[in-house]
């Protein structure tokens, strides 16, 4: 081949790499979330980017990487699966926390910045 | 009848995308078998139905998955940063929500819509309002719930003028 054509191989690796790696920073903020958040239905919106955009990438990260194979077929099946059970299961925690009674705090929460809380 | 076919096709497609074999004819006959296996349960459960087996539908909803994930991307975006942010700033707020799709299909999707995008959780439902937990008062806007309402409505094949 000629040697000014971008390797497209190399591309693909990026691409999915990139894509991975991305998934895996979100994965870390809504982890992040769910320790930061101040109480439980806050929580589930942190785990909500978890279960959504991270695996979104880190599916199609996985699926640009392994190209049209067999392992492609079914990471898009368990994309499909996720899509489909993860807001039913959340829904369900949700509820179950509502019924049970626990109220969710409203208004206005702010959480002083790090530096300014004095260590005794 | 068309169900039955349906989900036979359906069944079969994803027994051989999950195993992969084509050529072990024990296995192949194995699949068959259990592919009609589950036929016969659905058929005496009698849930041969729209709602059981709703691939047609899929497809039909592909054009508003797409939309959808650019919502779910847009949300996670701005709920990140708030997470983020040292000093951080919350505005939770429980509001309710006018369903627009009739129908329990198209309900469901609305409903696990808003529990899909970051930020906004639905927590119940009365009647024809769904009650939405949301982490940030920007994200309580009526006209972007009407717009996803609208368009789950249009994605179950449900037309309204109104809202």
């Amino acid at each position: 081949m000629s040697e000014w054509l971008p390797d497209l191989e190399l591309i693909r690796h990026i691409i999915a790499g990139s894509m991975m790696f991305t998934g895996a920073v979100f994965m870390l903020i809504g982890s992040l979330g769910v320790l930061r958040l101040p109480d439980f239905y806050a929580r589930i919106h942190a785990a909500g980017i978890t279960d959504t955009l991270a695996t979104i990438l880190l599916l199609g990260g996985m699926m640009v990487s392994s190209g049209f194979t067999q392992t492609t077929a079914k990471l898009a099946l368990v994309g499909v699966f996720l899509f489909l059970t993860s807001p039913t299961a959340t829904h369900a925690v949700a509820n179950a926390a509502h019924k049970a009674g626990i109220k969710p705090r409203l208004g206005t929460i702010k959480s002083p910045h790090p530096r300014d809380i004095k260590e005794d | 009848m068309g169900y039955k076919i349906l989900l036979i096709a359906t069944l079969t497609v994803l027994w051989l995308t999950l195993s992969g074999y084509f050529d072990k004819p024990l296995l192949l006959s194995l699949g068959v078998l259990s592919v009609f296996i589950s036929i016969g349960v659905a058929w005496r459960m009698r849930i041969l139905d729209n709602e059981s087996v709703p691939y047609l539908r899929m497809f039909a909803l592909l054009p508003y998955w797409g939309w959808l994930a650019i919502e779910i991307v847009k949300s996670s975006i701005t709920i990140s940063a708030v997470i983020l942010r040292p000093d951080m700033v919350l505005t939770p707020r429980l509001i309710r929500v006018k369903t627009l799709p009739q129908s329990s299909f198209g309900r469901t999707l609305f409903a696990n819509s808003i529990t899909l995008t970051p930020g906004t959780v639905s927590i119940d439902i009365d009647d024809d309002e769904i009650i939405v937990h949301t982490l940030i008062k920007e994200m309580t806007a009526r006209e972007d719930f009407a717009e996803m309402a609208r368009r789950c409505a249009k994605a179950v094949g449900e037309r309204h003028v109104s809202f």
